[in-house]
């Protein structure tokens, strides 16, 4: 076989340069022109920073300590940073996970793109210009006249990443790396940055370092895949070998930890119970006041009705700027609904005052996204989890014996109470945030894109937590999410939402097997690896997925 | 943007608002009769009388604020106990050496701390970096009149390059000019150096961990114009903010370094007036120093559409 | 979060005993170690001023004017025969009344209106046009009107010199209590039924004490300096008191024969305000190094 475009052996990567502090712990790689290598792992398991090195981008206190970095036959530890800096853009190029954050907010972004000519051709004037706009509409940006002269806030996040992308490939570089480049997209923008980049890879033979880690994403780019953990290759394979037969447990656990597309059993609906939740042509608009005295508004959520049984849970699907949030919010009274009902277990909610909302307070409570933020760092997770039964009048005691009760049941010791909160990880704090809410025995948890922020094996944990407390307290569960699969593995209903409406809403089997709406129907084709049950090693059944 | 740079005009005409009634309040406030105070301790009951009569103490308080700021708008900032001149005639005289002082200082401090902020972040953790942060540090604590005695004695009295004392027009000529206004302009220069660099450096190794950064580094760019382009460019908005508060309130370093070096400027006339208890002018001065610091706030503001598109086209 | 397993975290480390962690800020690297050892010096010097000071720090003496340093006088005496190091020494006094006293008055002040402003939007408005009013009057005009106003004392220097820094305060406490509020642990505690003063005294107020202690060493400073102005320009306390700056004023004729009266005390006042200013940066890279990047600083 030919020579490989990028050769990694055996490199490590140690804080400091201290061999006893090793992040990277020897990894090989190999990828050939025209192919795609997928680097999978969890954090911490050293993917990005091996991107970061091959750039020589490596933050200062990360050194490289043993190894080789071969480009074409050429050794990158050893390079002189001048020849390092003519290497980039050239030959190797690389696109990040936040395409806001990831160009210059004050300067024009067709000029983003004029630079990289500038530094590495002689190029000028019109003819720089030319290129430019041609590689602009190479990505397939509408409009290329008018993008060249904007800035980045102008952009939506899928022309950013295509901005992104045109400056990476501009110069035709043999290898790309793109470290979770789709990560903060949309899930319809994902797809079509997944498409642009197999297609460019094809027309440039490009071989392309794609680091995810996200398997549905490996299934739908990769040609191998090497999997990772806490610094170390677990296994390289073929995509379709990985998908079906990994020969670890660690590559075996991380795909069976991704939920499945395809809905989960309906459980019956209880007949004739109070709903947990109802609300009637719930509303939110916001308005802000402009210079003469007129009105702007925008309407987050319009007309939503919805009813939740008890021990039933419900999702709300959308990608951002649905509204689904704001429902949410809505619905625990943290912002004020601007019209409609709001009723929990039969209690109209939605036109209390503030001041009068305390006693309906306890009936809904909340599970944030971010766990590092969800907890006051200052104060003993038992504090943390007594607050609200205080609030109401139960007795210090009783209630701290109870949070002990609560974080045994949420999977933790109950000797947790006396600790802070920064000495639990992501998952462990989420599974107190959910303590927290169940110490108030509410008859609905609002679960606000609860498992975002979490590895999926640990995404994976706590989504079995909700529902075996589900099934053993018989809690109504309204769960936020953009994520499709997770809802299939959580949801006895599904509704849709975009920009603010309601698209679809029904039995989960229904909503996602034989969606009625296109927009739901584009969400689920855009869903990444639908075609594989990873769980079950095998493709979805009747369908011989093309992979790669 | 024009909506936004109308709505920074229409926050500043409140502000103005608030600062004319605590300079008003401030007088009226004090114990003691503010005719007493205004007229000195030697006057005599009529005198006293005639003061009242004609400040309108006699007045409602309101309608003496609102006669005083109608005034105001009128340019009448009232006339001098001490020398029954009117106070504008005053202020005026005493602008040159000020406005003098306070470009010298701004300017030298800018074409020094921006590059010290600059290279001090890129050689973040080194001796120069330590340098510049120590420098900043003494420039902050260090007394504006301490170092003014020291600027004195080394330059003027061990080495006699400078003139101790006294200031010559520009007009006059620039070498007596310079070398008058050296000293005063080093003295007070180090403060701003300091408070510049300072901001230039926190804000450059803000920036320089910024994404963007990486991405300019990873597209193979010069080291000088990653630094200049993408992370200077982007450190515009504090570093400009934080020269325009300076300038705005260098009057408080004015009065100092005047005093010492014998500057006839608004500083001197300030401390002069305050040991002579010359009302309208303290009066006068403060709203005027305010009047500045609002103003040069109002064109940080219109400076940041200039600087950050985000504003821009909001 | 590594791995697949997520097991619980082993038992918590020990904390560091208080006394170590004082210890950690304050001997943090030589230069902070020197500044500790200077301040307390100074410190030490303004409480036993009488056993230390080896003359009457206020009493005329004719006879021995303008003296250059010797072994009786070893700074040498002012133009009243008195003797510089012992008012240098007494000058510590007012120094370290007005710093501490404006910093203590000046955060109290503008915690609780912070406070108010950051959690109760109506009050708010108002205050922050307020707040840009007296912090758009130069401070140390302010402070000099408001001296020249009310006549020279302790008590009015340090009025003058505190209300001008209660602003800072205001808008600092009122950025942080604004920042926290949309922390979603305050959003779960409202959602908890956790009452308004509940909520402002647990999970809001910690977070502002460390930038006030931060922000109290700086004013200290400030407050320390500003005096010192305002003696030397002739608008402090009545010159007959040992302040630092009055010593200055004094000396300020002269300057030509005796330099040491503008210069030693002039000294002393820089190591005072340079060593609390390098104290308040070590205490702000203690507590949060990111402190410096939110605005809180000198």
């Amino acid at each position: 076989m030919s020579q490989p475009v990028l050769d990694v052996r055996d490199l490590r990567i140690a804080l400091n340069g201290d061999p006893d502090a090793q992040v990277v712990k020897g990894i090989d790689l190999k990828i050939h022109a025209g192919e795609t290598m997928c680097l999978v792992g969890e954090s911490g398991s050293g993917k990005s920073l091996t991107s970061l090195a091959t750039m020589g981008l490596l933050p200062s206190v990360l050194k490289p300590i043993a190894g080789s970095i071969s480009l074409g036959g050429e050794e990158l530890l050893t390079a002189s940073p001048r020849r390092l800096r003519q290497l980039r853009a050239t030959d190797m190029a690389m696109i990040f996970q936040e395409p806001m954050t990831a160009l210059n907010p004050v300067m024009r972004v067709g000029q983003q793109i004029a630079e990289v000519l500038d530094a590495h051709s002689s190029m000028v004037g019109s003819d720089r210009r030319k290129r430019v706009l041609e590689m602009m509409e190479h990505v397939h940006l509408p409009d290329v006249a008018r993008i060249y002269n904007s800035f980045p806030h102008q952009l939506s996040g899928g022309q950013r990443q295509r901005i992104m992308i045109a400056m990476a490939l501009v110069l035709k570089p043999r290898l790309l790396i793109a470290d979770e480049p789709t990560t903060a997209l949309d899930v319809t923008t994902q797809a079509q940055i997944l498409k642009l980049i197999r297609e460019l890879r094809e027309e440039q033979g490009t071989a392309v370092l794609f680091i995810t880690h996200d398997m549905g994403v490996v299934s739908e780019i990769a040609d191998d895949v090497t999997v990772l953990k806490l610094g170390e290759v677990m296994e390289v394979q073929k995509v379709d070998a990985l998908l079906r037969t990994p020969r670890t447990q660690y590559s075996r656990d991380l795909l069976k930890a991704v939920p499945s597309l395809i809905p989960r059993e309906p459980r019956p609906a209880l007949a004739d119970a109070v709903p947990a939740l109802e609300t009637k042509d719930l509303r939110k608009v916001y308005a802000t006041a402009t210079l003469f005295g007129g009105k702007k508004e925008t309407v987050a959520a319009k007309d939503v009705t919805l009813n939740l049984q008890p021990g039933r849970t419900l999702g709300i699907v959308g990608e951002s700027g649905s509204g689904k949030s704001t429902v949410a919010r809505c619905i625990v009274r943290l912002i004020e609904p601007t019209a409609g009902s709001v009723q929990v277990s039969g209690t109209e909610i939605a036109t209390i005052p503030q001041a009068q909302l305390k006693p309906h307070r306890k009936r809904v409570q909340i599970v944030f996204q971010d766990p590092f933020r969800s907890l006051n760092p200052r104060i003993e997770v038992g504090e943390s989890i007594i607050e609200g039964p205080t609030n109401f009048g139960v007795s210090r005691a009783d209630a701290m014996k109870r949070a002990r009760e609560l974080l045994e049941l949420v999977g933790l010791p109950a000797s947790a109470v006396d600790r802070f909160p920064h000495q639990f990880s992501g998952g462990q704090r989420q599974r107190i945030a959910i303590a927290r809410a169940l110490a108030m025995d509410p008859d609905l948890l609002v679960a606000d894109e609860a498992v975002s922020a979490l590895d999926v094996s640990v995404q994976d944990q706590v989504l079995k937590l909700l529902d075996e407390i589900q099934s053993r307290m018989g809690i109504a569960i309204l769960f936020i999410t953009h994520d499709l699969r997770v809802a299939a593995q959580i949801c006895d209903d599904v509704m849709v939402m975009q920009r603010g409406a309601v698209v679809e809403y029904g039995p989960a089997g229904e909503v996602l097997a034989n969606p009625r709406t296109d927009y739901t129907r584009t969400l689920i084709e855009a869903a990444p690896g639908r075609h594989w049950d990873f769980g079950a090693f095998r493709p979805v059944a009747g369908v011989e997925p093309a992979l790669g | 943007m024009l909506r936004y740079i109308a709505q920074r005009i229409l926050a500043a005409i409140p502000v103005m608002g608030f600062v004319a009634l605590f300079v008003f309040l401030l007088l009226r406030l004090s114990p003691g009769d503010p005719a007493a105070i205004i007229a000195g301790d030697a006057a005599t009951p009529e005198q006293l009388e005639a003061i009242r009569e004609r400040l309108g103490l006699n007045e409602p308080i309101y309608t003496q604020f609102f006669d005083w700021v109608s005034r105001l708008l009128q340019g009448d900032f009232g006339t001098s106990i001490l020398s029954g001149t009117p106070v504008i005639d005053m202020i005026m005289g005493r602008l040159e050496p000020t406005v003098s002082l306070a470009l010298t200082t701004i300017v030298l401090a800018i074409l020094i701390a921006v590059p010290l902020g600059v290279i001090a972040a890129w050689k973040h953790g080194t001796l120069i970096d330590r340098l510049v942060m120590a420098i900043s540090v003494l420039g902050f604590s260090v007394p504006v009149f301490v170092i003014a005695y020291v600027m004195i004695q080394v330059f003027a009295m061990n080495l006699k390059w400078l003139p101790v004392q006294g200031f010559k027009s520009i007009f006059d000529g620039v070498g007596p000019f310079a070398e008058r206004i050296a000293l005063p302009t080093l003295t007070l220069t180090l403060l701003y150096i300091a408070l510049i660099a300072r901001i230039t450096r926190t804000s450059m190794l803000e920036v320089m961990g910024e994404d963007y950064v990486r991405t300019a580094r990873a597209k193979g760019l010069r080291e000088g114009r990653v630094l200049m382009r993408h992370a200077l460019r982007n450190c515009a908005v504090p570093i400009v903010t934080v020269i325009g508060i300076g300038f705005a309130l260098i009057i408080s370093g004015v009065v100092v370094t005047e005093s010492v070096f014998n500057l006839p400027g608004i500083g001197r006339l300030t401390v002069d007036a305050v040991l002579a208890r010359d009302y309208p002018v303290i009066q006068a001065v403060i709203l005027l120093a305010s009047l500045v610091y609002v103003v040069i706030n109002l064109l940080i503001d219109i400076a940041y559409v200039l600087l950050d598109p985000r504003i821009r086209y909001a | 979060m590594t791995g697949l397993a997520d097991t619980p975290a082993s038992a918590p480390p020990a904390g560091p005993s208080l006394a170590s962690r004082l210890r950690a800020i304050f001997f943090a690297g030589p230069v902070t170690s020197i500044a500790t050892v200077m301040l307390f010096l100074i410190v030490a010097m303004a409480i036993f001023a009488p056993l230390i000071a080896p003359h009457d720090p206020i009493r005329l003496s004719p006879a021995t004017r303008l003296k250059p340093p010797s072994a009786e006088f070893l700074l040498g005496t002012d133009a009243y025969g008195r003797d510089l190091l012992s008012r240098v020494i007494y000058g510590a006094r007012i120094s370290l009344i007005v710093g501490v006293g404006a910093a203590v008055f000046a955060t109290f002040i503008g915690l609780v209106i912070g406070l108010a402003a950051g959690f109760f939007r109506r009050f708010d408005a108002i205050l922050m046009r307020i707040v840009d009013g007296l912090m758009a009057i130069p401070s140390i005009l302010l402070a000099i009107a408001i001296v020249a106003l009310s006549g020279a004392s302790l008590w009015t220097v340090l009025v003058a010199i505190t209300i001008p820094e209660v602003p800072r305060v205001v808008r600092l406490v009122r950025s942080v209590v604004l920042s926290a509020r949309e922390e979603p642990y305050v959003e779960a505690a409202i959602s908890l039924g956790s009452s308004t003063p509940r909520i402002l005294v647990r999970h809001l107020l910690p977070n502002t004490v460390p930038p006030l202690i931060v922000q109290g060493t700086y004013i200290c400073a400030s407050a320390i300096l500003v005096e010192a102005i305002l003696s030397f320009l002739g608008a402090g306390i009545n010159p007959e008191t040992p302040t630092w700056g009055n010593i200055m004023a004094e000396g300020r004729v002269y300057f030509p024969i005796n330099p040491g009266i503008i210069l030693w005390p002039g000294l002393v006042l820089s190591v005072a305000i340079l060593s609390i200013n390098l104290l308040g940066d070590a205490v702000r890279d203690a507590l949060d190094p990111r402190m410096a990047k939110r605005g809180i600083d000198r």
